[in-house]
This record gives C-alpha cells, sequence and structure tokens, in this order.
C-alpha cells in the first residue's frame, strides 16, 4: 500500500501554501517577508514554502523564550514531566500523518517513518518525562556542622540546531532533555527539511507553553549564524558536521557558554568467522546487520559504512550480504514495500556519486550498484541513488570520508588484532559493529574500539536510555540518557553552616 | 610539517570565481573550509575572511579570487589528488557557509588521483569552465 502525498486528495497530511516561524507559541511570519521553496527530494517538485528568516527573527524567539522562561524554569518536576508526555500522547495520535510528513520530505521510507522514527520520537520524550521526575539533587554532611545541598538548575534558554537525516526524531532527541532539565528552546530544523517540526508544532501547540518551544527556519549563516552567537542562549546544541561544529565552539566560546556536539562518523561494522559457523537465524540477522549500511539511505551519522570482513568467510559472506542488496526495493518513500527512498537533495545525491568515482579513482573496485538509480513515472527525477558496495582498503577516502550515503565501503582482515586496528583508524568514533559468537571476543573488541557506541550483534538501534555520542572528532557530549539533564542544567550548591560559632578569624 | 601531504592545486571554474567576486561586494573577502563528517559534511564551507578560526591543524593549500582555500591536515593525509576544484551548483549552503549566489551553493571536486593514472591531469594552472567527470551525476 502507498500513501497519498501530502496536500492531495486523500493524503493524511495537509498543506499549508507557506509556513512562518512558530514562536512564543505563534506563528509569526519572518521579519523580512521572504520564503523559500521546500521540496521533496522523490520527485523534485515543491512541497510548500518556509520562512527564509534572518537574525531578526532569531531575536524575536529567543525573546520569546525568554519570557516562557520565567514560568518554566519553575515549574515543578511533575508539571514538567506532564507536559512531556502530552507531547509523546501527541505524536502517538499524529503518528501516521507525521510518518507520512517526514516521509515526504526526508525521502526515507515510510515503513521507516511509522516503525521508527515516530514511535521513537514519542518515546523520547516518555523517557525524558520519566527522568525528570526521578530527578533528585543531593546533599553530604560534610562535618558535622556543615551540609552540601546541590540542586539542578535549569540553563533558562538553549539554541539546538538540528540535522536532515530524522527531522522529528533529532528535534526529539534535542527538545526532550532540554526540557525535562527546564530549559526553553530556540530550534533550527536543517535547511532541507524545515517542514516537519513545523507539522510537529501544530500538534502540540495546544500542550506546550507558549514559548516554551519555539522553531525558525531559514538558511544557516544566517538563522543558524544568529542563534549560536546570540547571548541570549546558554547552551548551544548542534548535530552536523566538523566544519560547523568548530564554528559552534567558537561561537560558544564567544560567550563562554557549554556546547554539546554531534559530528558523523565513519563507523566499522566488524564480522568474524564465527557469524558463518552455522547456517541459522544468527547468520541471517549479521547479513541484515552488514546491509543496513542501506538504512535511511545511508544518511546516519553513525551508518556503518565500513565493513569489515575476516578473510576466511568473505566470498561466501559477501555473496549472502550483495544478494540480499541486490533484493533491496528502492522508489516512492510513501509506499510501504519501499526500503530504500531518495536522497534528501541534488547536492547530497551528488556528493554521493562524486565519492563513488573517487573510489574509483582510488583502485575500488565496484561490487554492486555505483551509480543513480532510475525510478520510472513521477519518481524520475527524484534524488535516488543505488545501493552500492565499494570494495577497497581502509586507507582510501572512500574509507576515511563520511560520505552519507548508501555507499559501504568493504574490506577484510586476517585477525582480531588487525580488525581492531582497521577499526580504529579513523578520525572518527562515534559508532560500531561487532559480529561474533565468542563472548569473550565480543567484550575485547568492543572495549577496544574507540567510539561512543558499539552494538553487539545488533546495529541501529536507538532505544532511549543508551547513551549516544562520539569518541574523537565525533563530537562532545551524550543524548539519549538521563545524563542529558545534567549537559542542560547548572549545579547549585548551597553550602549551609549550622555552627553558632565564628570562625575566629577576625 | 607537510612534506608527507600531497597538497592539491586549488582551481576554480568561471561560476565559482564570479560567485567570490560576488560576495567580495556584499561581504568582503571570503574563506573556504573543507568540512568532514555527517549531513553537510565533505564540502567547502564559505565563510566571510576570518569567520572561522583557523588551527594549525589546517592546511592552507590555495586561493580562490584571493579568498583562501583550508583542508583539515588529518583530512588532507588521505589525499592523493593533483587538483582541488571549487565549484558552484543548485542548492541550499551547506552548514552556516554563505550561499555562492541565489539558489546556488559551492561544492569541491578532486580529480588527478595519483593512483589513478599517475598522469599528470592536463589544465595546468587556472582556472577551467570544462566539469570535471567527479561530483556530476
Amino acid at each position: 500500500m502507498a500513501y497519498i502525498p501530502p496536500g492531495r486528495p486523500g493524503s493524511p497530511v495537509s498543506v499549508e501554501e507557506r509556513y512562518d516561524n512558530f514562536i512564543g507559541g505563534k506563528w509569526l511570519p519572518p521579519q523580512h517577508g521572504e520564503y523559500m521553496t521546500n521540496l521533496s527530494p522523490a520527485t523534485a517538485t515543491p512541497i510548500c514554502e518556509v520562512a527564509k528568516s534572518s537574525a531578526e527573527d532569531v531575536d524575536a524567539a529567543l525573546d520569546a523564550a525568554h519570557v516562557a522562561a520565567t514560568d518554566w524554569n519553575h515549574v515543578s518536576q511533575a508539571e514538567r514531566a506532564a507536559v512531556l508526555e502530552k507531547i509523546a500522547d501527541a505524536i502517538d495520535d499524529n503518528r501516521e500523518m507525521l510518518a507520512v510528513t517526514e516521509s515526504w520530505e526526508n525521502g526515507k521510507p515510510v515503513r521507516e517513518t511509522l516503525a521508527a522514527d515516530i514511535p521513537l520520537a514519542a518515546d523520547h520524550f516518555r523517557y525524558f518525562a520519566a527522568a525528570a521526575r526521578g530527578l533528585e539533587g543531593r546533599l553530604t554532611m560534610l562535618d558535622e556542622h556543615t551540609t552540601a545541598y546541590h540542586f539542578h538548575e535549569p540553563l533558562g534558554v538553549v539554541g539546538q540546531i538540528i540535522p536532515f537525516n530524522f527531522p522529528l526524531l533529532m528535534a526529539a532527541w534535542k527538545l526532550a532533555p532540554a526540557l525535562a532539565a527546564g530549559n526553553c528552546s530556540v530550534i533550527k530544523p536543517a535547511s532541507p527539511t524545515p517542514w516537519s517540526i513545523l507539522k510537529l508544532a501544530e500538534v502540540i501547540e495546544d500542550v506546550v507553553p507558549p514559548g516554551v518551544i519555539n522553531v525558525v527556519t531559514g538558511p544557516g549563516a544566517e538563522v543558524g549564524k544568529a542563534l549560536a552567537t546570540s547571548p541570549k542562549i546558554a547552551k548551544i546544541g548542534f548535530t552536523g558536521e566538523t566544519v560547523t561544529g568548530r564554528l559552534m565552539m567558537q561561537y560558544a566560546a564567544e560567550n563562554l557558554i557549554p556546547v554539546t556536539l554531534e559530528l558523523g562518523g565513519k563507523s566499522p561494522n566488524v564480522f568474524f568467522e564465527d557469524v558463518m559457523a552455522h547456517d541459522d537465524d544468527f547468520l541471517d540477522k549479521a547479513v541484515e546487520g552488514l546491509v543496513l549500511y542501506a538504512f535511511n539511505k545511508g544518511e546516519v551519522c553513525t551508518a556503518p559504512s565500513r565493513a569489515l570482513i575476516q578473510e576466511s568467510i568473505y566470498d561466501e559472506f559477501m555473496a549472502r550480504c550483495l544478494a540480499r542488496i541486490d533484493a533491496i526495493v528502492q522508489g516512492n518513500p510513501l509506499d510501504e514495500s519501499t526500503m530504500i527512498g531518495p536522497q534528501v537533495s541534488q547536492q547530497q545525491l551528488s556528493k554521493i556519486s562524486g565519492y563513488v568515482d573517487i573510489g574509483r579513482a582510488e583502485g575500488a573496485e565496484v561490487l554492486i550498484g555505483g551509480k543513480r538509480a532510475e525510478v520510472p513515472g513521477e519518481f524520475a527525477n527524484g534524488y535516488f541513488y543505488e545501493p552500492t558496495v565499494l570494495k577497497g582498503h581502509n586507507k582510501m577516502r572512500v574509507f576515511q570520508e563520511e560520505i552519507f550515503g548508501p555507499v559501504l565501503a568493504v574490506t577484510t582482515f586476517r585477525d582480531e588484532a588487525e580488525a581492531l586496528a582497521i577499526a580504529n583508524d579513523t578520525l572518527y568514533g562515534l559508532g560500531a559493529g561487532v559480529w561474533t559468537r565468542d563472548t569473550n571476543r565480543m567484550t575485547r573488541m568492543s572495549r577496544g574500539i574507540q567510539a561512543g557506541r558499539v552494538w553487539v550483534n545488533c546495529y541501529h538501534q536507538y532505544p532511549a536510555g543508551a547513551a549516544f555520542g562520539g569518541y574523537k572528532i565525533s563530537g562532545i557530549g551524550r543524548e539519549n540518557h538521563q545524563m542529558m539533564l545534567e549537559h542542560y542544567s547548572q549545579t547549585k550548591n548551597v553550602l549551609i553552616s549550622t555552627d553558632e560559632h565564628k570562625l575566629g578569624l577576625f | 610539517m607537510n612534506d608527507d601531504l600531497v597538497i592539491p592545486e586549488v582551481r576554480a571554474t568561471d561560476p565559482a570565481r564570479e560567485a567570490v567576486r560576488r560576495l567580495a561586494r556584499t561581504h568582503g573577502k571570503v574563506m573556504f573550509v573543507q568540512s568532514g563528517g555527517c549531513c553537510d559534511g565533505s564540502a567547502p564551507m564559505c565563510f566571510a575572511d576570518g569567520e572561522f578560526l583557523v588551527g594549525s591543524g589546517d592546511v592552507l593549500v590555495g586561493d580562490v579570487e584571493g579568498s583562501p582555500v583550508y583542508v583539515g591536515r588529518r583530512e588532507l593525509a588521505a589525499w592523493e589528488h593533483r587538483e582541488l576544484v571549487i565549484d558552484v551548483e543548485p542548492g541550499y549552503a551547506d552548514g552556516l557557509s554563505l550561499e555562492a549566489g541565489d539558489g546556488l551553493h559551492f561544492v569541491s571536486r578532486t580529480s588527478g588521483c595519483l593512483t589513478d593514472t599517475g598522469a599528470p591531469l592536463p589544465g595546468g594552472t587556472g582556472s577551467t569552465t570544462t566539469p570535471h567527470k567527479e561530483g556530476t551525476s
């Protein structure tokens, strides 16, 4: 079954001609009156227009957030949690609408948004609702007369900049902990996917106090910079690439505020020979584990984009994987049978194509794919790229640089020591996968790989409660875990003396 | 410090050079920094000159119309290209990068991989209006 695209009769998604910013609980037009066209990557045709905002709009949003913060910073943990629960309920109640919206705007298959993106987004709000309820300060009796109280206090108003690959889940990852800790947010969605979060705002505007969440759309050079450099934010949270990550730290340095950064990776997915010891469900799972590089068309910061396969099983294991890749159904993202949709934009498509050419020039062998995918009819102009596998060695650029597309770089290793060396021979350290039936090896490898998240005998699972973040240049800080409340809180220490007597110094 | 690195020669297409001249009129001189990482990574970010704080790990590889072009030393270590070509294509600007003009953004392409043919590419220095095969779909 295929959903009808947004805006057409019978679609679960209505579309306005143009969308304004969501500021202070109101829909406010951009102060310069400019809008930009938002395309669907499936057809390369416009969905709607969104505000092409400027620094003035960011400032207005920050002012609205500060007004809201005078209350929200002080509401009880129970009240905060109740609002987060209501957001989660609203997301669940609108699951189909939001799933189709996000699928059409981003290009990801609707079966992923229905089963993962939208339910997970709701679950993250519920998780942080619970975390907010469970948040406790600490006190210590330092000596008979001296007590140290430690309170969590909100930072105030925070700026958040999210990427295009999971427009709603990344919003949830950022907003839920910030709100749970008592902060108000001004959030900027990515330029290719500004609309999904505005549809989310439509369904939660009645349950979130005005100004607690503010959404400003527009170009990064204007809106992102204005937000990150503003002295009105107490923290900046960013997911994206490394140069912008460095700029975020630079801007944060100007205002002496903290940052959390998630900056991508080139994650190794390591398959030891014992995965083929039996022809069973686990082997089937391991084959899928390799093919997960094509999940969300490879537009995932943790995409397992380097497969390391023990050479003794390479031929047979890879043959099974290539057969599975060959069976990937590509096309209309709104068709529930589609496994891979279009890349998010023309420029991503162009970049992917360029990297595959670089791989060829470096001497990599194209095992499958390697070109733009032909999808007929309405989707002929969509940004589809065939799931691709390049065989080469780890020093190649296609093994070292993030392609952010359905392109797997595969190589072999002789033994565990070499597997670990190749896995760690990267600038990045966000994710990794280890596949083995040997529990001692899984322990050694998972502790040896320098990455913030090592999946063992699984991949691409993102449950709330499992901390997510990078080693090396993949970022600073963690998401998805109650420790995020620390990232979004100040610690207030109140030091109390119950001693009636003076120090005796003066 | 750069002994072990292959420093590509920076070239720019005519539309890219025109975009830099146009930006110079509105923003003053600009700078390019090649980015890595997820989402908009692996693209040349264009900023007002000095906006991005260049560090000791950034290598000045050349310029476009007097605007400097930097690539990270660690990224460069994996490069074996003779040329880095700055061009423009339709699409939104990446990250906080300046647009290359209305509806245009900067892209970079590399060519003349040493492990490709080993032979130098024709063209030598200066700019070119001929699109290179890399990056076109």
